[in-house]
């Protein structure tokens, strides 16, 4: 029997990523900073001193206490408190966990949507693939900041307005995933393309599999690499347009406030010195963000043959 | 040539067409147009009136048919919230977003293009390893996150630039300019440099890829061994072979341009249009909404209409193809 180690030894020499990854320090580090951001957020109820959202956690007498290590600070609030008395840090681990769920399911919405697309134009060809691939090149030309504001104002416009605090968290996962879908659906295209001419592929036509059995159990798999670099990096930029909505006030509700929002608030009162409560946030997201872009950039060089 | 340009100009026709539509249709489907017109006391019969005498009750073919020549003709209906004409609103917010994006594309080719050269050339040297490392926070740290720290440096503490507003501006016929006057000039600073920074690192990533690859083509090699001096070889062979695509690089930034000013202008409260854009979001002012939406799309179809025109004249491959094909 092989000892743990030995097959650790293994393991890290077959696989690239793993192999590639033991030799990256940036990616180390990046990796491991963006883990325990994203774990500290996802179980913000239990790690959080307190609860933001509960009004009868916080009291307005605390408002604006500086971080604990500068002259007034309390050491119940170690980053200190915003406008109504609420934990800075509690509100972070909060807010970023909301910008990552809303980050996360925009991506989830935009690959299935791109995917699935592009697989159909790549696969079909013909006047399918014209129409999608040309609605991709138009939707291409608008930034996706620009369309994401778009959907999202239409969404205001036909969504009854007593609703929208609720239905906000959907809008902005609609919005943001259907401004990123035209990268996937490119990329899924092109893959299926090279896949499609492959003798399994024939093969498998050959045998009378149905044709979207054929992209869903044959060609997927195999395209799934560079489907996976395009998620982590945009990951990234999906939590940053989430930011920016919420920042612009056209994100998330002001009682659920993300990391934009948070920013938003904070952006009031830095005019009177209270610098930490939009330093703090903003600090949280550059960090996230930059750790999730150091990953995405390791992991398209990695899955990139051209540059090794 | 001729050629060329036609079917371009077919191209953006019909992107301008799809855009009117889909303008149109948030204009018309998007909550009802005469209820947001009148008041509650309004009757009935009145709001038929209404309804008739604005042609709602047409087809639909004949409605659109009607929106497009209204926009041709520069009338665009009036704003639902302050029931002003459109056309005088953009007409007066125009000059402040436009002054705003020329002086930030500038900024960032002005910066990013030697940036993007001397990164390629000193390839893996320190200096050049810490320009990318600034650039990558360039890319990750939020427009408006760069905004509210320069606020708070150079506005807050030092006290040295205005924090909002555009400062005085001075009228030439309907051209607001605040390029002009000190405040104004002062004014258009932090915005403009906020504005640039997530250009000029795609502006430097996109000079240096290509002049890497430049760098490594024959001629630049032939230029080495014919004993020209580097100085020659790297600004005037390496660097004018890059020259070609940030034709392109302009005709991009300028879309993400537009774009982030409107993240821009709400830091600044620069009244610009993308200040105007965001406030009909807010609101639901659909009429803004769409005309913004046309004439941002007319800017990029006009922009791309010139780049591909310049590219061109300038790359002697795409003519051949073009002759071809």
């Amino acid at each position: 029997m092989a000892s743990l180690a030995r097959r650790w030894r293994d393991f890290t020499l077959n696989n690239e990523i793993v192999y590639l990854w033991l030799r990256a320090p940036a990616a180390q580090i990046a990796t491991l900073v963006a883990t325990v951001l994203i774990a500290a957020t996802l179980a913000a109820p239990l790690v959080a001193p307190t609860d933001p959202f509960d009004l009868a956690t916080f009291s307005i007498l605390d408002s604006f206490v500086p971080p604990v290590w500068t002259d007034g600070g309390d050491p119940r609030f170690i980053l200190g408190t915003d406008d109504q008395g609420r934990d800075l840090l509690s509100s972070i681990l909060y807010g970023a966990r909301l910008s990552i769920l809303v980050g996360a399911a925009a991506i989830a919405f935009a690959v299935v949507i791109g995917v699935s697309l592009g697989m159909i134009a790549g696969y079909f060809g013909g006047w399918l693939d014209t129409v999608i691939m040309r609605v991709a090149d138009v939707q291409l030309s608008l930034p996706a900041i620009m369309t994401a504001l778009l959907i999202d104002g239409v969404a205001r416009g036909i969504l009854p307005a007593a609703r929208h605090d609720d239905l906000m968290f959907y809008v902005l996962v609609g919005a943001i995933g259907l401004s990123l879908w035209v990268n996937f659906a490119r990329t899924a295209r092109a893959s299926t393309l090279v896949e499609r001419g492959k003798e399994y592929v024939q093969a498998a036509e050959i045998l009378g599999v149905g044709r979207f059995r054929i992209l869903l159990t044959h060609i997927l798999p195999n395209i799934r690499g560079p489907i996976m670099v395009i998620m982590t990096v945009d990951l990234a930029v999906a939590i940053l347009l989430e930011a920016t909505l919420s920042f612009l006030g056209v994100g998330v509700p002001a009682s659920q406030p993300s990391l934009g929002t948070l920013i938003r608030i904070g952006n009031d009162y830095i005019f009177s010195g209270e610098w930490w409560v939009v330093a703090f946030p903003a600090l949280t997201l550059i960090v996230l963000i930059i750790s999730v872009n150091v990953v995405g950039d390791f992991l398209r060089d990695a899955l990139n043959p051209k540059l090794r | 040539m001729i050629r060329f340009v036609g079917v371009r100009l077919f191209h953006a026709a019909f992107v301008m067409l799809a855009v009117s539509l889909i303008a149109f249709s948030l204009f018309r489907f998007v909550g009802d147009p005469i209820a947001q017109m009148v008041g509650t006391e309004t009757s009935i019969e009145d709001q038929e009136r209404l309804r008739e005498q604005l042609g709602l009750n047409d087809s639909l073919p004949e409605q659109f048919g009607r929106f497009v020549g209204d926009l041709v003709r520069g009338d665009f209906g009036f704003s639902f919230r302050t029931r002003e004409p459109i056309g005088e609103m953009i007409v007066a917010r125009l000059p402040a977003t436009l002054e705003l994006s020329l002086v930030s594309l500038l900024l960032s080719l002005v910066i990013g293009i030697p940036a993007g050269a001397y990164t390629a050339i000193r390839n893996k040297s320190p200096g050049a390893t810490a320009v990318l490392l600034v650039s990558l926070v360039g890319v990750s740290v939020p427009t408006f996150v760069i905004g509210i720290a320069l606020i708070y440096v150079f506005g807050v503490e030092l006290g040295w630039l205005p924090t909002f507003g555009r400062g005085e501006t001075v009228a030439i016929g309907w051209w607001t300019t605040g390029l002009a006057t000190l405040s104004g000039l002062k004014a258009i600073i932090m915005p403009a440099a906020t504005l640039a920074v997530y250009q000029l690192t795609l502006t430097m990533r996109l000079v240096r890829s290509e002049m890497l690859e430049v760098m490594r083509s024959d001629h630049i090699r032939f230029a080495e061994a014919r004993g020209l001096s580097h100085g020659t070889i790297h600004y005037r062979h390496g660097l004018r072979g890059t020259l070609v695509p940030v034709v392109t690089i302009v005709g991009l930034q300028f879309g993400g341009i537009i774009a982030f000013s409107i993240v821009t202008e709400s830091v600044f409260q620069w009244p610009g249009m993308g200040l105007l854009f965001l406030e009909s979001i807010r609101f639901v002012d659909i009429p803004v909404m769409s005309v913004y939406l046309v004439i941002v799309a007319a800017l990029f179809v006009l922009i791309n209409l010139i780049v591909d025109i310049t590219y061109f004249l300038i790359d002697p491959r795409i003519r051949v193809r073009a002759r071809e094909g």
